[in-house]
């Protein structure tokens, strides 16, 4: 297993959950990616690509305007 | 006799907008057995999200996207599809030409079908749905333009259409049995009373209701901005910033040299912010008051005339003078003292 950091500020979906998709792609099963993010719609976009895609959403992080969002890639499939 | 590529269970891309007649057409395959995943593409121009995350006042709606939710509705994985860069083409230069405002929707539905083939073909995927309808949409949707569409993308006969289905010619899923074309559907013309039955049907309760689309093209005051924007520049080029600085602030151009952009609220004010590297700004110091941006090259009157329009916009409106910030690129400051461009000495005509 091993962590991986993915910058989303600043941009919007669905960008975010492009970037998300296109990281997890070249990752293994059991990594963690962490998402940074500042589109509120991330909140709701990035869990639900990742449930209906088979990863597991392991925290969501609100603090001001940032969100962090912690991903166990293929998670839900293990 | 063409073989599916998985042998066992057929297995189809659908194109999901996130509307009801893409989910119903999904919908409608999944129950014949088939495997399915979604496929939606993000061009710059799609109103979903962006103008949500962006403006304060719409915050309180679902900030979701819907392609997602359908996906998600359905069972179904959904490959969303950055397509910026090369869709670029398809509205600079569309071949069968642009709609009511700067909408190319036959070019865009070849294109997108296109792009659907080549994943279906990367991987081996053996058909494509659409929630197409025989003459729900003026430009796309028509039985001249269906063969269109399905020339121009390359997909051929691969390409099903489950809502209206019975009225073409039977496509290569349906000759071959991987679905029964009975069970499809014979919809046409604008009435969405048949899409609400079959919804209720297979007790789909909750979808999106697009007003106006899913693209920002078709919008005659966003398509106004894009014409003028490729006009001033003398070139139809353009980055995903600039499409996307046009969907916030009011626009004005009030010399051909120059445009500013004034922020309308908070969360537009918060956007724009994120900006200011790559134009001059200015904002009010003496009062409340948006965020400008200015996109051409400016003299020093012009400036005046920049922060006189942006103090009209302040809460300090009304006011004697208001004191305005302006901000190089450079980083360089300097501070104005200007009286508010009175309402009436705005022309209608600055407005973008």
């Amino acid at each position: 297993m091993s962590e991986h950091h993915l910058d989303a500020r600043r941009i919007l979906c669905p960008l975010p959950v492009i970037r998300t998709q296109n990281m997890v792609k070249e990752l293994k099963q059991g990594d963690v990616l962490t998402v940074v993010c500042t589109d509120p719609g991330t909140v709701n976009d990035i869990p639900t690509w990742s449930r209906i895609n088979g990863h597991k959403i392991l925290d969501i992080n609100k603090d001001n305007d940032e969100i962090t969002i912690m991903i166990e890639v293929n998670g839900l499939e293990s | 006799m063409p073989k599916l590529a998985t042998k066992n269970k057929p297995k189809a891309v659908s194109l999901i907008s996130g509307g009801l007649d893409s989910m119903l057409a999904t919908k409608a395959i999944i129950e014949q057995g088939v495997h399915v995943e979604g496929i939606n593409f993000f061009t710059g121009f799609c109103v979903e999200g962006h103008t949500h995350a962006i403006r304060k006042k719409d915050q309180s709606k679902p900030k979701r996207n819907n392609a997602l939710w359908v996906a998600e509705q359905l069972g179904i994985k959904l490959h969303i599809v950055d397509v910026i860069e090369p869709y670029k083409k398809v509205v600079m230069n569309p071949k069968h030409g642009y709609g009511a405002n700067l909408n190319p929707c036959l070019d865009c539905k070849g294109f997108m079908v296109g792009k659907a083939y080549e994943w279906l073909q990367q991987n081996d995927f053996d058909f494509i749905i659409t929630g197409e309808v025989m003459g729900q949409r003026p430009m796309s949707q028509r039985r001249d333009t269906f063969p269109v569409i399905e020339r121009e993308s390359g997909a051929g006969d691969l390409l099903l259409r489950p809502l209206c289905a019975k009225k073409l010619p039977p496509t290569l899923p349906e000759r071959e049995g991987w679905v029964d074309r009975e069970k499809l559907y014979d919809f046409h013309g604008r009435s969405r009373k048949p899409q609400m039955a079959l919804a209720a049907q297979f007790g789909i309760e909750e979808y999106a209701q697009p007003a106006g689309g899913c693209c920002f093209l078709t919008d005659a005051a966003y398509s106004s901005k894009l014409s003028d924007l490729w006009k001033n520049r003398g070139s139809r080029e353009y980055e995903l910033d600039d499409i996307m600085l046009l969907k916030v602030g009011r626009h004005l151009r009030p010399r051909e040299h120059f445009k500013i952009i004034i922020s309308r609220e908070e969360g537009e004010t918060k956007f724009m912010q994120g900006y200011r590297k790559e134009f001059i700004h200015l904002y009010p110091t003496s009062h409340a008051g948006p965020l400008a941006l200015i996109d051409g090259t400016v003299q020093e009157d012009d400036l005046q005339l920049a922060a006189q329009l942006l103090a009209r916009y302040s809460q300090g409106r009304e006011a004697s003078t208001v004191n305005v910030n302006i901000c190089f690129m450079n980083g360089e400051t300097k501070s104005l003292e200007v009286k508010p461009l009175p309402k009436d000495d705005i022309p209608n005509a600055w407005y973008l």
